[in-house]
């Protein structure tokens, strides 16, 4: 939680500086982001192939259980689809991909926001950003009547990090596992989905 | 955005030859370039009028859809969880 606070405050002050138009206008006109972008995935893609994680780890999992993240996949895009018919100004496409950040706010709206703009990159950054704190918020109740799979899979990516702790107190140890799987396979398929549907 | 994939793919690449040795110092740095975009991203939104005008709009847009998202992924955890533990009571 405290990591999620310092990433908005850096938003916030940027958000006050922009409208204020306290800020070298040349940031915006070379397109810098666009190469701090790449560095970032450059070194998220170290971070995965350095990933001490392997699927080795897996092999004790229930089999019926490595669907989990198809499920979280399958029902998030429901959902959103729903929505995108009552969003008439917001193509479907448009209301997948930011689905399809699945929490992993900071990513997906950076990646949003370059190809779709700033517009979208925000509705992405509050969206994953109130995924996360609906399922920090909501555990013990999605535990109580959907079963001890609904905040593993409502976390989304998160589920190997920042919502990792509630997991595990809300559904039990047994499923910390699961947690990780989870969120080791979307933050994987994060970038990829995202990317897709922002080129459609 | 291929090429933002490909640096991802990239990485990949590298990371995994370099796994002998635990790279820690890139968890940092995805943080501090992290927060470096998302302070861009500020600029950006704010520098936008049309956007800081409808925040409000933005802001309940993004609702419905964090609304939805969760609570379809969560209806499909349950039906997962319905077969899981049917399994488990016929063992």
């Amino acid at each position: 939680m405290k990591g999620s606070i310092i990433i908005l405050s850096f938003f916030a002050t940027g958000l006050l500086l922009g409208i204020f138009r306290f800020f070298p206008q040349e940031i915006l006109a070379y397109n810098m982001s666009f190469y701090v972008l790449c560095a970032l995935m450059f070194s998220v893609g170290i971070s995965i192939g350095n990933d001490p994680t392997s699927f080795r780890q897996f092999r004790n999992l229930n089999p019926r259980l490595v669907f989990l993240p198809l499920m979280t996949i399958a029902g998030t895009w429901l959902g959103v689809i729903a929505v995108s018919f009552f969003l008439k100004n917001r193509s479907m496409s448009e209301c997948l991909a930011v689905g399809s950040g699945f929490g992993y706010y900071s990513l997906s709206s950076i990646l949003i926001t370059q190809c779709k703009g700033a517009e979208l990159g925000t509705i992405a950054l509050l969206a994953n950003i109130m995924r996360e704190v609906l399922t920090l918020l909501l555990a013990p109740w999605m535990v109580k009547y959907f079963g001890k799979l609904a905040p593993i899979c409502a976390g989304g990516a998160t589920t190997m990090d920042t919502t990792f702790p509630i997991i595990v107190r809300t559904s039990g140890k047994d499923y910390a596992i699961v947690s990780i799987y989870q969120g080791f396979i979307m933050d994987f398929t994060v970038p990829f989905l995202v990317t897709f549907f922002c080129s459609l | 955005m291929f090429i933002v994939i490909a640096c991802m793919i990239a990485g990949i690449v590298v990371g995994y030859l370099f796994r002998q040795r635990r790279l820690r110092f890139i968890h940092r740095l995805i943080l501090i370039l992290i927060w470096l975009l998302l302070f861009m991203l500020g600029l950006e939104v704010g520098a936008n009028g049309a956007v800081i005008r409808r925040f409000g709009t933005l802001g309940f847009e993004a609702f419905l859809l964090a609304f939805a998202g969760t609570l379809g992924s969560v209806v499909f955890a349950w039906l997962l969880w319905l077969t899981v533990r049917a399994k488990s009571i016929s063992k």
